[in-house]
């Protein structure tokens, strides 16, 4: 039986390194791949709790976060190809129309 | 908390105006198939009326009345109080109003589709501001942000829009992964509670007692994600970029609507779960997360205030005007720090009071900008001179605004302002007050210049009018209307009644 803290250590540094991919990264897709990865740390550490505790909450939560991912990816990639149609490209640092 | 008996009539009245929003989506849905091209304008005049006419059903069913008693409803999912019911009004009337007012704005206006999104991200928001469980509240933040991201790019064609669009959405997902991992923090910590009325209790229990430290992380994930979400400092960023790129009936609505149900759910979350009575082991927690929004209220007026004065583009501006005017709003927040309940119902009532003048000031000038840059193509500044002389009643309608947003009366921003500083002191934060008043007097500054632009500065084109159609006197006229009526005989009224109902959340 593996312990609680393993699966909280776990999704935290899943967690930092979601994070740090979105503060590194410049290629959008990545970003966006950093944000998926943050949000399955937190359903890693919900699935988690909701065993110790025993309360099935959290797996409807993490059903919920699964939804809301996947219209998140249908938005985002939607987004990502306008960007890519109107500059040919796809990196953050080119997003730089607006100044001031 | 939980009502034992499941009521399904009054279960379904707590949730009436979510149920006629979806309603009035699909209406709009099956307008926008079946009427023939040409008829966009029916499609907007029929989702900003029905809009209107959904704000109202909130005031019917006020909490309180036999028909719908105050509590939590589906299961503790949404909590049926006036906190939820006064930013239900709020957010309902500022969609309606966007509605009438994204008309003539070409690219976006003749696309019924523009509509029905806009009242899908209602619905989020209405959601968020009754919200009362941590799936809800998730659940709500993101049908409201992710239809937002769509709208930010709504002129697909358009560079500007596009890379807002995408701006957007980077900083808005990293947001919501931020909170949504210190919610899934805070299910752990309180025994796998989802209520936040059940968390608050669980945590107060001292069943957690070993350290605070980890509530208090959790904590800040969930702030920091407000923080992006209510545009506050540092998190504020993204805000000028996309203000500046989104199309402005865009801007407006999410100005005001997306910031006014954050607020709504801000409170909540604090008040519920993190009380100003809540200890854990020895610290107090609400020392803490005071003096967070006491902090970011500082640095946000100041540096929204700051850097507008150096703002050439009016939409830049009034995007740096918003980020000072969550600064001041985060003044009311950190008023609930205060003991006494009596105090604590003023805080709420403040924070609700700014942010109904706010969303009618803010879409008020909003509205003229459309206008005007629908006419000229133009969104600068310096291009706003001679406006008094093309058209005086405009430029009459945009000084209305900005007066409010500084807070001169007889606009309504002055009493905003009134109120929150008030709270501030009796809560015993005299400095912040002081902060505050400070900030408003550089805020002052800049919006009259825009003011002098418009009055005295000449142009060549003095003698091309403005056009005004229907719907946009409509729309210019309830705004203004409601900023100096919230400005003269109605703030005390409404201030004292608000203060009244919030009084009843702290019982029990």
């Amino acid at each position: 039986m593996v312990q609680i803290e393993a699966y909280v250590i776990l999704s935290a540094v899943l967690f930092i390194l979601g994070a740090m991919g979105v503060l590194l990264r410049r290629n959008a897709i990545l970003v966006f791949m950093s944000v998926e990865l943050m949000l399955n740390a937190a359903n890693l550490a919900l699935v988690a709790f909701a065993k110790q505790w025993n309360q099935m909450d959290g797996h409807l939560f993490v059903f919920f976060v699964m939804t809301v991912a996947a219209a998140e990816v249908a938005v985002g990639l939607a987004l990502i190809v306008a960007i890519f149609r109107t500059k040919h490209s796809i990196d953050i640092d080119q997003l730089h129309q607006m100044e001031g | 908390m939980i009502a034992t008996e499941f009521d399904l009539a009054t279960s379904l009245l707590a949730i009436l105006p979510e149920i006629g929003l979806t309603v009035l989506a699909l209406i709009v849905l099956a307008l926008d198939l079946s009427l023939p091209k040409g008829q966009h304008r029916t499609i907007a005049i029929v989702a900003g009326l029905g809009l209107g006419f959904i704000a109202a059903l909130p005031l019917i069913l006020w909490p309180g009345s036999q028909a719908t008693p105050e509590g939590l409803y589906w299961g503790g999912m949404v909590r049926h109080d006036v906190l939820s019911q006064i930013f239900k009004v709020m957010v309902l009337l500022a969609a309606g109003i966007t509605c009438l007012m994204s008309l003539d704005v070409k690219g976006v206006g003749h696309r019924g589709e523009f509509y029905l999104i806009i009242i899908v991200s209602t619905l989020g928001m209405t959601l968020m501001a009754g919200a009362a469980d941590l799936i809800m509240a998730f659940l709500a933040l993101e049908t409201t942000s992710i239809p937002l991201y769509l709208l930010a790019a709504f002129k697909r064609s358009d560079p500007k829009s596009a890379e807002s669009g995408v701006k957007y959405f980077l900083f808005g997902a990293f947001a919501s992964a931020l909170m949504l991992f210190g919610m899934s923090l805070l299910f752990g910590f309180s025994g796998g509670q989802t209520g936040l009325y059940q968390i608050g209790q669980y945590l107060g229990s001292q069943a957690f007692a070993d350290n605070a430290l980890p509530v208090l992380g959790a904590l800040v994930l969930i702030i920091v994600g407000f923080g992006f979400k209510i545009s506050a400092v540092p998190f504020h960023f993204w805000t000028p970029d996309v203000y500046e790129g989104a199309p402005t009936p865009v801007t407006a609505f999410l100005s005001v609507a997306s910031k006014s149900a954050s607020f709504a759910l801000l409170v909540r979350f604090l008040m519920a779960v993190f009380p100003a009575a809540l200890v854990i082991g020895d610290a107090q927690i609400k020392d803490f997360w005071v003096q967070l929004m006491a902090a970011s209220a500082v640095i946000s007026m100041t540096i929204g205030n700051v850097v507008a004065l150096a703002q050439r583009n009016i939409k830049r501006l009034l995007a740096y005007s918003s980020i000072a005017q969550a600064g001041y709003t985060l003044i009311g927040v950190a008023a609930l720090q205060a003991t006494s309940a009596e105090v604590q119902a003023q805080a709420v009532a403040s924070v609700g009071f700014y942010m109904f003048m706010y969303v009618f000031t803010n879409l008020l000038a909003f509205a003229v900008v459309v206008l005007f840059s629908e006419a000229t193509g133009s969104e600068t500044i310096a291009d706003l001179a001679g406006l008094s002389r093309r058209n005086p009643a405009l430029a009459l309608m945009m000084t209305v605004g900005l007066l409010s947003l500084a807070g001169v009366p007889p606009a309504a921003g002055f009493f905003g302002k009134f109120f929150v500083f008030n709270a501030a002191v009796q809560s015993g934060l005299v400095w912040l007050a002081v902060v505050g008043v400070l900030n408003a007097i550089i805020g002052l500054y800049y919006y009259l210049v825009v003011i002098k632009v418009m009055y005295v500065d000449r142009s060549e084109d003095e003698d091309k009018p403005i056009p005004v159609s229907r719907p946009y006197v409509w729309v210019l006229a309830i705004t203004a209307g409601l900023v100096i009526v919230l400005g003269t005989v109605g703030a005390q009224v409404v201030f004292d009644w608000a203060v009244r109902s919030a009084g009843s959340l702290f019982v029990g």
